[in-house]
C-alpha cells in the first residue's frame, strides 16, 4: 500500500435509501480521496445515532470516485450501529473519512474480457471495477447475486458502464453455486473470461477459486474483515491464505483488501 | 518558542509524544509525517514466529475498545531486515518493544536486538511468565525483578520496562523494576476486560478476555502514573487513553516525563501531531519556556497567603 491517506471532513451531497436494506452516500472530497481506485476503501467515522456512538471507524469500499468533480460515493447495507448512523446523514452534513486505503483491483491491459461475480454488499465494491475495465476497452460480464430482486444493487452502474449483466437471486432459485458455476463455465468456454473478480460471498469465492485453479485463469477477490486502524498497524483484520503449501495470515487493510483468489482460504 | 524536548535517562526526545506499542507501524507514514514524533515504538517482537489470537480480535466498548490481538510476531530476522531499515530513514529514535516467556528469553532477545538503529529496549513484561503459572511478570515484584535483572545484564541500551495496570499495588512493582536496573517505566498496558454479546451469548472476542484501552481507562492509568512517579526516581512514560493535548498535560502533571498514544490513532492517525501542536500552544498560553517543567507539577497543597494566614492568624 503506497500513497498518501488523509483524514478529510467532507460535505454530504446526497444521501439516498435505495431499497429496504441499502443506502448510497455521495460526498464532496478533494484529492487524494477523489482519486481512489476500484477495490480501495475508506475508514468512515460514523456519526452518533440514538442507538449510540461508534468508537472505531468503519471500512467502506469506494463505490464511485470522480477526481474531476471532486466526489466520492459509497453504497452500503445498513446493518448495525455505524451504518445506521451513516444512513442518517443528510445533504449538507459532514462525513469524516480516512483514505484512500488498501490495494485495489489490478487490470492487465492484455485482457480482452473480464467477469465480475458478486453478491449483496460486495456488489458495491465491484461496481467501479466494471466501469474501469470498460474504460480500458475490455468487455465485462457481470453476474450479480442477491436474496431477492428488490434487494439488487449496483446493477444499474454495471449497465451504465456497458457491462453484460446477469442477475441471479435466491428467491428465483438462480443464485446457487451450481448454477453460477454453469454460467461461468459458459463464459470461459466462449473465451470471454480472461480474468475473474469476486466479492461478497464465501460460496462464490469457492466457485471462483476452483475454476481459476482448474482453468489457470487469474482471479482476484476483495475480502472483508473487521478493522480498527485500517493502516496495517493493529493486526486485527487478518485472514488466512495458503501460499506454497503454507498457511499464513495477511492483513485485509494493508496487504489487501484485494487478493489472489486462488490463495484465499475459507 | 517553547522547548518541547524531554529527557528519558540518557535519551533526549525532541518532544514527549510517541506511539504505544502495537498501535503503530510503517502504514502510519501514509497518514502523517513520522519525523514529527518524539520517538517510534515497535509492535512487541518475540523470538519465535507467532500467528496471534483467534478472531474477532477487537470489540468496541463505551469510550474505548477491547483487543486480544496477541503478539503475531514475524520474529527477529524480519525486524532486522525490514522494520529497522524502514525506520532508519527517519530522525526519531526507534524503541524496540520485546516480549518473552522467560527471564532468560527476555535477556537473549534484548541482546539480539541491541544493534545500531535501536535506541532503547521497551520490555513488555505484561505477558504471561511461563515459569510462574502464566501470570504476567509485571504482576509480581519478584518476577519483575528477575526479568529486569536478566535484561540489564544483556543490553547496554536504555531499558524501558512496561508495567501492567492489572495489579493491586503498582508502586512496589515499579520500585522492583527500578532496583533491578530499569532506566524508565512505561505505565501502562491494557486493563484485562470482558465483553459479551447478549444476542448470541458469546464473548465478543475470540480469545474471551482482552485488554481495554482508550479514553475509558485514562483516569485509572493516570492514578497509576502518579503512584509510580512518587515511588521511583527514574522517568515514567504515561500511556492510557490519551486522545488530545489536554490528556497529555494531565499525564505530565501527574508525573510523566513523556506520553504514548495508542487507541486514539485508530480514530485519527494524525492525532499525535495534533497533540504535539497542542502541547506547544498550552506552554505558550501558560508562559512556560520548557515543557519538561510540567512533569510532576500537579499542586496538591495550597500555600497561598490567605490560607497560611488562617493557619497562623495574626494575633
Ligand atoms: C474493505 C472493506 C470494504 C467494505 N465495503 C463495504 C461496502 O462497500 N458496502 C457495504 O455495505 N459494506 C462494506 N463493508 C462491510 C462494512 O464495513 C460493515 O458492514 C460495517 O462495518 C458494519 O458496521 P455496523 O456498525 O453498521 O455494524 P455492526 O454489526 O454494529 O458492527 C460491529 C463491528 O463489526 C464490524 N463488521 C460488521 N460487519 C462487517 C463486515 N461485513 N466486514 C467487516 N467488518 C464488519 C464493524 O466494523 C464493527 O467493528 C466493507 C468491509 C471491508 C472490510
Ligand atoms: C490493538 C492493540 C495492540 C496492542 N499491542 C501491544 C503490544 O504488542 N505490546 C504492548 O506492549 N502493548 C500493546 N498494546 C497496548 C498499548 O501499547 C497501550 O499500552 C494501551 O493500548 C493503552 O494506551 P491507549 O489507551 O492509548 O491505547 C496494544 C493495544 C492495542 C489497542
Ligand atoms: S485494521 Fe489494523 S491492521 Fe488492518
Amino acid at each position: 500500500m503506497t500513497g498518501a491517506a488523509t483524514v478529510q471532513q467532507t460535505e454530504v451531497l446526497e444521501s439516498t435509501a435505495l431499497n429496504a436494506e441499502y443506502h448510497r452516500l455521495r460526498v464532496r472530497a478533494a484529492a487524494p480521496a477523489a482519486t481512489a481506485r476500484p477495490g480501495q476503501f475508506f475508514q468512515l467515522l460514523c456519526p452518533a445515532s440514538p442507538a449510540g456512538t461508534p468508537f472505531l471507524r468503519r471500512p467502506m469500499s469506494v463505490f464511485g470516485a470522480d477526481p474531476a468533480a471532486g466526489e466520492v460515493s459509497f453504497l452500503f447495507k445498513v446493518t448495525g450501529l455505524g451504518t445506521r448512523g451513516l444512513a442518517g446523514l443528510r445533504a449538507g452534513e459532514t462525513l469524516d473519512l480516512l483514505g484512500p486505503l488498501g490495494n485495489g483491483f489490478t487490470l492487465d491491459p492484455a485482457w480482452r474480457h473480464i467477469v465480475a461475480l458478486g453478491r449483496g454488499a460486495g456488489l458495491a465494491t465491484l461496481a467501479p471495477l466494471g466501469a474501469a475495465a470498460r474504460g480500458a476497452g475490455m468487455g465485462v460480464s457481470a453476474i450479480l447475486s442477491a436474496r431477492r430482486p428488490t434487494l439488487m444493487v449496483a446493477d444499474d452502474a454495471f449497465r451504465a458502464a456497458g457491462a453484460e449483466v446477469t442477475l441471479v437471486t435466491d428467491a428465483e432459485g438462480t443464485s446457487g453455486p451450481a448454477h453460477v458455476e454453469r454460467l461461468l463455465r459458459g463464459l470461459i468456454a466462449a473465451g470471454r473470461c480472461d480474468a475473474l473478480f469476486t466479492c461478497g460471498s464465501a460460496r462464490l469465492l469457492e466457485v471462483v477459486r476452483r475454476l481459476a485453479q482448474g482453468f489457470g485463469i487469474p482471479a482476484q477477490v476483495a475480502l472483508e474483515q473487521q478493522m480498527a486502524c485500517g493502516l496495517g498497524m493493529c493486526f486485527c483484520c487478518v485472514r488466512a491464505f495458503r501460499v506454497d503449501g503454507q498457511v499464513l495470515h495477511r492483513r485485509v487493510c494493508y496487504d489487501g483488501p484485494v487478493f489472489d483468489a486462488r490463495e484465499a482460504l475459507e | 518558542m517553547t522547548d518541547l524536548s524531554v529527557r528519558i535517562g540518557a535519551l533526549t526526545l525532541a518532544n514527549p509524544v510517541m506511539p504505544a506499542s502495537g498501535t503503530f507501524g510503517e502504514g502510519m507514514a501514509r497518514a502523517l509525517d513520522l519525523d514529527r514524533l518524539g520517538a517510534f515504538v515497535t509492535k512487541t517482537i518475540t523470538r519465535e514466529l507467532r500467528l496471534g489470537n483467534p478472531l474477532p480480535r477487537v470489540a468496541e466498548t463505551a469510550g474505548g475498545m477491547l483487543n486480544s490481538i496477541g503478539i503475531p510476531s514475524q520474529g527477529v530476522a524480519h525486524f532486522l531486515e525490514h522494520t529497522l531499515p524502514f525506520f532508519a530513514a527517519y530522525a526519531p529514535p526507534l524503541i524496540a518493544s520485546i516480549s518473552a516467556p522467560t527471564a532468560e528469553g527476555f535477556a537473549s532477545l534484548a541482546a539480539a536486538l541491541s544493534v545500531p538503529g535501536v535506541a532503547a529496549i521497551e520490555a513488555n513484561i505484561s505477558c504471561p511468565n511461563l515459569e510462574a503459572d502464566g501470570q504476567a511478570f509485571a504482576m509480581r515484584e519478584a518476577s519483575t525483578g528477575a526479568a529486569v535483572r536478566a535484561l540489564r545484564t544483556a543490553t547496554a541500551l536504555p531499558l524501558w520496562v512496561k508495567l501492567t495496570p492489572n495489579v493491586g499495588e503498582i508502586a512496589p512493582v515499579a520500585r522492583a523494576a527500578e532496583d533491578a536496573g530499569a532506566d524508565a517505566l512505561v505505565v501502562a498496558n491494557t486493563i484485562l476486560a470482558l465483553s459479551i454479546d447478549i444476542e448470541t451469548f458469546r464473548p465478543r472476542l475470540g480469545n474471551v478476555l482482552g485488554g481495554l484501552s482508550g479514553p475509558a481507562i485514562k483516569p485509572i492509568v493516570l492514578r497509576q502514573v502518579w503512584q509510580c512517579a512518587r515511588a521511583v526516581r527514574i522517568p515514567v512514560i504515561g500511556c492510557g487513553g490519551i486522545s488530545d493535548a489536554a490528556d497529555a498535560v494531565e499525564y505530565l502533571l501527574a508525573g510523566a516525563s513523556a506520553v504514548q498514544v495508542g487507541t486514539a490513532s485508530f480514530r485519527d492517525p494524525t492525532v499525535m501531531v495534533g497533540i504535539i501542536a497542542g502541547l506547544d500552544r498550552f506552554c505558550e498560553r501558560h508562559d512556560l519556556p520548557r515543557l519538561a517543567d510540567l512533569t510532576g507539577a500537579m499542586r496538591t497543597e495550597e500555600t497561598d497567603e490567605p490560607e497560611l494566614a488562617w493557619v497562623s492568624p495574626v494575633a
